[in-house]
């Protein structure tokens, strides 16, 4: 079934890029581009909510709701007036963090504050008051080769450190990490777990009122979050259904495009529980700047609390236990609510 | 070459004088133009205009971002898309603006100014040219121009997608600009950049031609004046860069109109093609934006200190080598495409070497400098401004050029920092420091030197206090490209809107000094700079006659 659920998906999905050139062909059915995506995902939305609403009506009531942990001011979130890079919460994230605050800013800094000296410098010594006859110097072969010779010195000192970065950035990812698929569509996530049989479910921005309601920060809050276990190498894969987006999250240091017909991997660990904001980062239409990514990062053991909520399976557990009738179903059920033209389904994850 | 005298004695025969000054009437001097002053002048005139769209444009914009929510967009979206405008639409408008905002800027603003409006004046005159090589095609190259400007506006009023207009931003990224974005809007800002393009190269052309055939008798390559060498380095980077967006964007329009898929997945096609194609031409644009700059500088730096130009050839060599370097560092914009590590390695070394030629030309300015005699009249002003803001501009491209570094710092707000320090700091205080310094030449008036160094300091604080904050904005994750912004972000954003304030005051200090000079400046001498300005144009008087070099001035 969550085979079948998945499959069901990705013909609706194969449906839908099949449509598109199509549409693309003639000028006069451009107008009507987006038109036919609606329909697609409308016609197949009445199946998933029936099943899912049977499902629910079976299983849902005793689960006990999974609760969002609420997020802490100044922590994976901007801060007011802040001149710093949000604090980092992966081992990547803190080391970039430290080449740009240790090597890099320090660098700038001297160099700009060394050509204002400079500038100061002439400005004051060479006015037309303090020298009144020029000199006719315009060459001087030891200064021109040191002051091209010196920039490269520091430049290759720069780069060694930022080619390590890279290479740790791209550590691929081990054999016992957590592949999670996220796609973005406009203008909402899709996040699936592969690895716990748990199908696509979709995070739509909150609304402001919403948002404050819950004590989340406006425009980043979203109804449901990215759930990822701490500690867990995390392997995404990031596409995209419509146009470019790109997923993002500034304490994680990771930013990844999610382009149509690509998949895109990133790998990273993060090191402690809380609620991490991102925002879109790609201008991928109308309401680029309202598609949020909440990350919630738990313990591996409320991790596989929240996997169990979702009807999903953890690595090792024995399949044949799983409740497969009800894995895909409450993903599907969103997936449907989201997608009809209400900004963000009311109802949690757990519904 | 041989036409242009033939083309010139001809005419002047026809006329039965041989009067150097003699003007033709109005419609046919201004708009059948073959002489290269009148053609940059009506560059120039085009140039304020498009800066005038585009600067309200981004008022538009800082109005907006002032504080979090949305105040202004929804009533603008009626004049976009009609009284119902949805508030999906007013977000489209946000797109629109930006796109707008960066296409004007970049292609009708510091293209038209820097190539051609100063070139097209002072290349000739500082090789001891008559005119341009091709001087019909001169003209051309402008009236292109016209239409191409029309079509963008116009695309504003049409269908594009969500609401009206093209809302892709000016990297028209597909599959944004192709499925994501129905209607004519986005075909007509494509032609609109085809018909830029194509003027573009042909001013390409022309100032190549000219620069190798048309130089005084005895002025060798080495010894031309440092403009017309960042002139013909920029002629050939848009001779290279410019087809490859002609390509891309053409694949664009089949990819809309005619079913072609060169970016559609869907079809064996890839929407990442589009962004190498458009970057292999849009890096080297960054240079073609300011290498005219640093002539310029060169030349107000070296006349300002009554000195020669310390390291000439290193400066001429360094622009040819950030114009060859720029060619190959196209993928540091696409860092978070989904690059393989070796080629983010790549692209973040080479990216860096840019770093060592862009050094090699702020210290000679320095250098050149040291040891001088330097008066500070408003034109070195802004030159010692553009040092010092495009040093900083340029650091940051430096720390961005860290292929994992622009893993947090990609598409945010310290990108749009660093751009803006590198364009609005560097190029535009570079088209205002060449403004006021040629201003005596084109005009034949004075500009008034204190409005000139009010407007200066007036439009430094604002500047520095609209862009400086965007860093701040984009260390903590605000990404571009967003009509409202977490809470978080007001604070920043609310002093970059102060910042816009301040220099939109400096701005119209800049129209009134221009005015005023106009109607009421003293009249120039031939060379109002005094013994540090040897260039051939200040040889002649102020403004230059009709057609100068009639007898070709001989160089030892």
């Amino acid at each position: 079934m969550n085979r079948r659920t998945y499959g069901f998906m990705m013909a609706m999905a194969l449906g839908l890029s099949a449509l598109a050139p199509s549409v693309a062909m003639a000028q006069e059915a451009a107008p009507a581009a987006q038109a036919p995506a609606v329909p697609a995902v409308a016609e197949a939305a009445p199946v998933a909510a029936d099943n899912a609403t049977a499902d629910n009506a079976a299983a849902a009531t005793p689960a006990p709701a999974f609760e969002y942990a609420k997020p802490v001011p100044g922590v994976g979130q901007p801060q007011s007036g802040e001149i710093d890079f949000q604090e980092q919460f992966t081992s990547t994230g803190n080391y970039a963090y430290w080449m740009h605050s240790y090597i890099l800013l320090p660098v700038i800094t001297f160099i700009s504050l060394l050509v204002l000296a400079l500038l100061l410098w002439v400005i004051v010594r060479y006015r037309r008051g303090a020298n009144p006859v020029a000199s006719r110097t315009s060459h001087n072969t030891a200064i021109e080769v040191a002051w091209t010779l010196i920039p490269v010195l520091i430049l290759i000192g720069v780069a060694i450190p930022s080619i390590d970065l890279l290479a740790k950035q791209f550590k691929p990812a081990p054999k016992d990490a957590l592949t999670v698929k996220v796609t973005g569509y406009q203008w909402y996530w899709g996040y699936e777990y592969p690895d716990n049989g748990i199908g696509e479910y979709v995070s739509n921005m909150l609304p402001p009122e919403k948002a404050i309601e819950r004590g989340e920060p406006a425009l980043l809050a979203a109804d449901n979050r990215l759930v990822l276990p701490v500690g867990v190498p995390i392997k995404l894969i990031v596409t995209g259904s419509d146009v470019i987006h790109s997923f993002s999250v500034p304490a994680f240091w990771v930013k990844e495009d999610a382009v149509p017909g690509r998949l895109n991997e990133k790998t990273f660990t993060i090191s402690k529980p809380g609620v991490y904001y991102g925002q879109c980062s790609e201008l991928c239409g109308a309401r680029h700047g309202f598609m949020p990514i909440a990350v919630e990062a738990v313990t591996p053991e409320r991790f596989a609390q929240w996997v169990k909520l979702q009807g999903g399976t953890m690595p090792g557990e024995t399949s044949a236990e799983a409740e497969p009738a009800a894995a895909a179903a409450p993903a599907a059920a969103s997936a449907a609510t989201s997608n009809a033209a209400a900004p963000a389904p009311a109802v949690a994850t757990t519904s | 070459m041989t036409t242009t005298t033939v083309d010139g004695s001809a005419g002047e025969l026809a006329h039965g004088h041989h009067d150097a000054d003699h003007k033709p009437s109005f419609f046919a001097r201004w708009f059948m133009s073959t002489n290269h002053k009148d053609i940059g002048t009506l560059y120039l005139i085009f140039a304020i205009v498009a800066g005038i769209i585009g600067g309200a444009i981004s008022g538009m914009m800082r109005m907006e971002l002032r504080e979090p929510g949305i105040q202004f967009l929804e009533a603008w979206a009626v004049y976009s898309d009609g009284p119902g405008a949805t508030l999906d639409q007013a977000y489209h408008l946000w797109n629109v603006l930006i796109t707008a905002h960066g296409l004007i800027m970049v292609f009708f603003m510091v293209m038209p100014a820097m190539i051609g409006g100063f070139g097209n004046w002072f290349v000739p005159l500082m090789i001891g040219a008559p005119d341009m090589a091709f001087p019909r095609m001169n003209n051309i190259s402008f009236w292109l121009l016209v239409p191409a400007f029309l079509l963008l506006l116009g695309s504003t009023f049409v269908p594009g997608g969500t609401g009206n207009g093209a809302g892709t931003g000016w990297t028209v990224y597909a599959p944004l600009a192709t499925t994501g974005s129905p209607g004519p809007a986005v075909d007509l800002s494509i032609l609109s950049l085809h018909l830029a393009g194509a003027s573009s190269i042909l001013g390409a052309i022309n100032f190549i031609t000219t620069i190798f055939n048309m130089r005084a008798p005895g002025m060798t390559l080495h010894k031309m004046p440092l403009f017309a060498w960042s002139v013909l380095v920029t002629a050939f980077l848009l001779l290279i860069a410019l087809p490859v967006l002609a390509a891309a964007i053409t694949m664009l329009l089949t990819d809309r109109n005619f079913g072609t898929v060169f970016y559609d997945a869907a079809g064996g096609g890839d929407p990442v093609l589009y962004q190498h194609l458009f970057w292999f031409f849009g890096h080297p644009e960054v240079y073609i934006m300011i290498l005219p700059g640093f002539g310029m500088i060169s030349h107000i730096v070296s006349t300002f200190s009554r000195k020669p130009i310390f390291g000439y050839l290193g400066m001429a060599y360094a622009m040819v080598a950030i114009g060859v370097v720029g060619f190959i560092v196209w993928a540091h914009h696409m860092f978070t495409t989904g690059l393989s590590v070796n080629v983010k390695m790549y692209f973040t070394a080479a990216t860096m070497v840019i770093a060592v030629p862009t050094g090699v030309k702020i210290f000679s300015w320095i250098a050149t400098m040291w040891g001088g005699s330097i008066s500070f009249r408003t034109p070195m002003v802004w030159a010692l401004g553009f040092i010092f803001m495009f040093t900083v501009g340029g650091v940051t491209g430096v720390v961005l050029a860290n292929g994992g570094i622009d893993d947090n710092l990609h598409d945010t707000y310290y990108v749009v920092a660093h751009f803006h320090y590198v364009l609005s700091l560097g190029a535009v205080f570079a088209l205002f420091a060449g403004f006021y310094y040629w201003f005596p030449k084109m005009s034949g008036k004075m500009y008034n030197e204190f409005l000139g160094h009010l407007h200066f300091w007036v439009f430094f604080v604002g500047v520095n206090m609209l862009f400086f904050p965007m860093h701040f904005l984009g260390v903590s994750g605000m990404p571009r490209r967003i009509p409202d912004y977490p809470e978080a972000y007001a604070y920043w954003n609310g002093i970059a809107t102060h910042g816009y304030e301040i220099m939109g005051v400096g701005v119209l200090i800049f129209f009134v000094n221009l005015i005023w000079s106009l109607a009421a400046g003293k009249k120039a001498e031939g060379n109002p700079w005094g013994e540090g300005a040897t260039t051939l144009e200040w040889t002649l008087p102020s403004p230059p006659p009709y057609h100068q070099f009639e007898t070709l001035p001989v160089i030892d």
